[in-house]
């Protein structure tokens, strides 16, 4: 499975933004909470860490150098 | 709750010091636990403790009045956060948990007894307050002098590592160099467009090393 946004449960106030700004349909509000649904369909966009008002996702890059540049 | 001799010898208060010494130490310690954005301390509060991170990583970091995060440091395990104020005075900035972390900490007052009982602890001391000014003076030649897409060069330089090293949000980065998030994704675009990086999903790849030294204006 892909690794996808981190969501925090505690600081989502279901305002439902992230859903409507994602372009892969990624993102879902499911019995009350905000779900990935999709799971291959993020492209990690970061857009739904974006428009986040209460920074409830965060999107997080691995920083890593190319093995023959090292 | 106490940790292996080994693991505080290598904090850098507490190097040099003998067995019996560090056994003194540790009697002091407390031990705590925290998940990922967990407050740990409080700026302006009445400084309690000082700690170190054992596991995880933790952000030390100042808010503007209108709610701009600046992050100071990053802390990773083996090294200490809040130094200046547990030798006096308030929290001079907040600190909060990157990831699941477990701390530990020696409150204020007994550190002050250590430092009176083992001279060593008192000029581990001074070294660390030496290296925490080099660093803070180190940040603001950054933030003077350094465009953004050098100072994020810079942090992609300094975060490599192969899943060693902490993940950063676009956010987190824009708060260590003292910029928008906005201007980080336009440099990550900026940096791939000179071939310097290309990113893979949630993977930043370093594809010339030398080229993203350069834009960071590191020489040596």
């Amino acid at each position: 499975m892909p690794e996808l946004p981190i969501i925090d449960e505690a600081k989502c106030d279901l305002c439902g933004l992230c859903v409507s700004i994602c372009t892969c349909g990624a993102l879902q509000m499911k019995d009350n909470k905000l779900k990935i649904v999709k799971v291959d369909e993020c492209g990690w966009c970061t857009m739904c860490e974006l428009v986040c008002p209460t920074g409830a996702i965060s999107c997080p890059f691995e920083i890593v150098i190319e093995d023959d540049k090292k | 709750m106490e940790i292996n001799l080994d693991s505080l010898k290598s904090i850098p208060y507490f190097t040099g010091l003998s067995e019996s010494a560090l056994a003194a130490v540790n009697s002091y310690v407390f031990e705590k636990k925290a998940v990922r954005g967990d407050i740990l301390v409080f700026e302006g509060e009445p400084a309690e403790a000082l700690y170190f991170v054992s596991a995880g990583v933790v952000k030390v970091f100042k808010t503007s009045a209108d709610g701009k995060e600046q992050i100071l440091r990053i802390i990773r395990p083996g090294d200490t956060f809040n130094d200046v104020p547990a030798l006096g005075g308030v929290n001079l900035a907040s600190a909060a948990a990157m990831s699941v972390a477990v701390l530990h900490g020696i409150k204020k007052k007994d550190l002050e007894t250590l430092s009176r009982e083992y001279p060593q602890v008192a000029l581990n001391v001074i070294k660390v307050l030496s290296l925490r000014v080099q660093e803070m003076i180190a940040l603001v030649e950054d933030l003077s002098f350094r465009h953004v897409n050098g100072r994020v060069a810079k942090i992609l330089l300094e975060y490599a590592g192969n899943g060693e090293r902490p993940r950063l949000t676009q956010q987190e980065m824009a708060a260590m160099i003292g910029t928008a998030r906005e201007m980080v994704g336009r440099s990550f675009r900026n940096l791939e467009a000179e071939g310097a990086i290309k990113i893979e999903r949630n993977r930043i790849i370093i594809a010339d090393y030398a080229a993203l030294k350069k834009i960071a204006g590191i020489t040596e």
